[in-house]
C-alpha cells in the first residue's frame, strides 16, 4: 500500500524544468532514500510535496487523498512533516520551545482564552512541554532540554529539527539532508536515530548525499536525475545499475 | 513565592508598585501630564511590540490607528452625542475592522516593502483626517468633551493618572498572557522561520493579520483615552513622525519585551521634558542618548539589563 504517490509532476522555474513528468510512489512503513546528482530536483520534489511550491502539472496524494492544492500549513494535520536542508531553527526560542512549536496542531491556540489566560491553557501547555522534553531525549538531546537554541552546536540543531518534525506526530517524515555537515561519528548517530524513528512506525523519506548512510539505512532507494525518476530498488540493485553509475560518473563510468 | 520570582509576576508587581507610588513624586500637573502620556504611549508600544518584536513585522503606520481611535471618540461624542465609552468601543471596533481588511494584502509584504506599505497606510489616514474638514475640523483639529463612565467624570490630573495606570497594567497582563501562550509561541515562530512555522501547521498569514489587528485596536483605545484627556485633537497625531516615535520607543526599550515597551515609552516621553533645561542643546543630547543606547545595547534596554542580571547571577 503506497502512502505517498506523485503522479506526472512537473515544475519549471523560468526555462529550467526542475521536476519533469515525475511519477513515483512511497510504500508505508519503511525507510526510503531519494538520491541524485546536485540539481537533480530532490529538494524541489520535497517542496512540491509539502505545499511550499505549487506544481505546474500533476498530482500528489497522501494515503489516497489529493494534497496537491493543500497549503503548506495544512500538511501537519494530514500527517506530513519535514526537516530542512538549511537549518530552519527558531533562534528566538529555547530548544524545548522549538519542539513545542512542532506540536502546534495539538495546542489550544484560540486567541481569547489565551489572552485571558484561562486555566486550561497553561495546564495543557505544561503537558506539551513535558512531551517536548521526552522527544528531545528520544533524539539524543537530553543535555539541551533547558538550552537556548542559539547556544547549541550544529549537530545538535540538526537533531532538534528532527525532534520538532516528530512533535507533529507525522505518518510520513521527509528529511532533507539530515547528515549534511556532520562528521562521521555524528552521521552514525543520525543513522541510529533514523532507524529508531522507522521502528516507531513512521515512514521516512530522506534526501541525502552520504552514500554510506543511504545504503545502510534505506530499504528502498529512488534515483532522480534531471527531474525524472532514473531508477529505483534496493541498495545493491542501485549500486550496480549502469544508468545510475552513468548519471553520477558520466558515460565513461559505465565501463568502470 | 516562587511564582513571584519569575520575570512575569515580579515584573507585574514592580510595575504596579511604581504606578501606585509614583504620584508621591509628581509635584504638579506638568509631571502628571508626562506620566499620563508615557502610560498612553506605553499601551500603544506594547501592541506594537507584539507585532514588531514578537511576530517580526514592522509597522510605520500605527499613529494612524491611534488617531483613528481619537477621532472616532471625538466625532461620535461631540457631533453625535454618543456616550464616551460607547464611542471608544466603536472606534476600537472600526479601527480593528480597517486593520483586518488591509492586513491580508499588506501582511503579504515583508521587510522594507512592509515598512513602505504600512507607511503608506498611515499617510492615507493622515490625509483623510486633514481633508475631511466637515467631519474632523481639518488641519485645525477639533475640541473634545470630557470623559464620563456611569456619571463619573475624571476632572483632576490624578484621576486621569489612575485611569491610564489601570489601563496600562491591564494591557501588560493581557499581553503577557498572549506572549506566554501557544499563540505567542506561534507569533515568535513566524518571526524565527516562516518556512518552519508553516511546516509545523502554523497559518503564517493568519497570525500576522491577527496581531496586526490586536496592535491596531490597542492603539485605537489609547487614542480614544488620549483625546478625552487632552480635550483637543489635530491630524498631526496621525503623522509619520508620531509613527516613527512609537517604533523608536519599542526598539529602545527592547524588542520582544513587554516591559521593554513600557520602559522605552516612559524614557522617550519623559526625556525631552527633562532635558528642557539644556535649552539649545536639548535635541543634540536626546539624539546622542538614543545613539549611545543603540550602539552599546543593540537589543534594547530591558533585554540588555536582563542579560546583565543573568550573567551576574551565575
Amino acid at each position: 500500500m503506497s502512502l505517498l504517490t506523485v503522479q506526472s509532476l512537473t515544475k519549471a522555474f523560468g526555462g529550467v524544468t526542475a521536476i519533469n513528468d515525475l511519477t513515483l510512489s512511497i510504500r508505508a512503513g519503511a525507510i526510503h532514500s531519494i538520491i541524485g546528482p546536485n540539481g537533480a530536483g530532490k529538494t524541489t520534489l520535497f517542496n512540491l510535496v509539502t505545499g511550499i511550491y505549487r506544481p505546474d502539472h500533476g498530482a500528489v496524494t497522501l494515503d489516497g487523498k489529493d494534497i496537491t492544492a493543500t497549503p503548506a500549513h495544512g500538511m501537519a494535520a494530514l500527517g506530513l512533516s519535514r526537516t530542512f536542508q538549511n537549518l530552519q531553527i527558531f533562534f528566538n526560542m529555547t530548544a524545548a520551545e522549538n519542539v513545542q512549536v512542532g506540536m502546534h496542531r495539538h495546542c489550544d491556540h484560540r486567541f481569547l482564552p489565551a489572552m485571558l489566560s484561562l486555566p486550561g491553557i497553561a495546564r495543557r501547555d505544561r503537558e506539551l512541554a513535558e512531551k517536548a522534553a521526552e522527544l528531545m531525549r528520544f533524539v539524543g538531546l537530553a543535555d539541551y532540554v533547558g538550552a537556548e537554541s542559539d547556544s547549541m552546536p550544529y549537530g545538535a540543531l540538526k537533531r532538534l529539527e528532527i525532534a520538532r518534525a516528530l512533535a507533529a506526530e507525522p505518518r510520513l517524515l521527509l528529511l532533507d539532508e539530515p547528515a549534511a555537515g556532520l562528521n562521521p561519528a555524528e552521521t552514525a548517530e543520525i543513522d541510529d536515530l533514523i532507524r529508531k524513528v522507522g521502528e516507531t512506525g513512521v515512514t521516512v523519506v530522506l534526501v541525502e548525499h552520504d552514500m554510506k548512510l543511504v545504503m545502510g539505512v534505506s530499504e528502498h532507494i529512488l534515483v532522480i536525475d534531471n527531474g525524472r525518476l532514473l531508477a529505483e530498488g534496493t541498495g545493491p540493485e542501485i549500486r550496480h545499475n549502469p544508468d545510475v553509475v552513468a548519471a553520477y560518473l558520466g558515460e565513461e563510468g559505465r565501463t568502470l | 513565592m516562587r511564582r513571584l520570582a519569575t520575570p512575569r509576576h515580579g515584573g507585574m508587581l514592580a510595575l504596579a508598585a511604581i504606578v501606585a507610588v509614583l504620584p508621591l513624586f509628581l509635584p504638579n500637573d506638568f509631571y502628571y501630564d508626562v506620566a499620563i502620556m508615557a502610560g498612553l504611549n506605553a499601551i500603544v508600544c506594547i501592541g506594537l511590540n507584539l507585532l514588531i518584536g514578537y511576530a517580526g513585522q514592522i509597522s510605520l503606520g500605527h499613529a494612524g490607528f491611534f488617531a483613528l481611535g481619537a477621532y472616532a471618540s471625538a466625532i461620535l461624542t461631540g457631533t453625535y452625542d454618543w456616550p464616551p465609552a460607547g464611542a471608544l468601543l466603536a472606534g476600537a471596533a472600526g479601527t480593528g475592522l480597517l486593520a483586518f481588511v488591509v492586513a491580508r494584502p499588506i501582511m503579504k509584504l515583508s521587510g522594507h516593502y512592509l515598512a513602505m506599505g504600512t507607511l503608506g497606510l498611515g499617510v492615507i489616514i493622515s490625509i483623510v483626517l486633514t481633508q475631511e474638514g466637515d467631519l474632523t475640523g481639518g488641519p485645525d483639529g477639533m475640541p473634545v468633551y470630557g470623559f464620563s463612565v456611569l456619571g463619573w467624570e475624571p476632572s483632576t490630573a490624578l484621576a486621569w493618572y489612575w485611569i491610564v495606570g489601570g489601563l496600562l497594567l491591564l494591557t501588560v497582563w493581557l499581553a503577557m498572557n498572549i506572549v506566554e501562550s501557544p499563540v505567542g509561541r506561534a507569533l515568535r515562530a513566524v518571526h524565527g522561520s516562516e518556512a518552519a512555522a508553516r511546516t509545523a501547521g502554523i497559518d503564517v498569514v493568519h497570525y500576522k493579520a491577527l496581531i496586526f489587528v490586536v496592535s491596531a485596536v490597542l492603539a485605537s483605545i489609547a487614542g480614544s483615552v488620549f483625546v478625552h484627556y487632552r480635550g483637543f485633537i489635530t491630524p498631526s497625531e496621525a503623522g509619520f513622525v508620531h509613527s516613527i516615535e512609537l517604533v523608536t520607543m519599542v526598539v529602545l526599550g527592547g524588542m520582544a519585551s513587554i516591559f521593554g515597551a513600557v520602559v522605552g515609552a516612559a524614557i522617550l516621553t519623559a526625556l525631552p521634558q527633562l532635558l528642557t533645561f539644556l535649552h539649545d542643546y536639548e535635541m543634540l543630547i536626546y539624539g546622542a542618548i538614543l545613539m549611545g543606547v543603540m550602539i552599546f545595547m543593540p537589543r534594547g534596554l530591558v533585554p540588555a539589563i536582563q542579560a546583565w542580571i543573568r550573567s551576574r547571577a551565575r
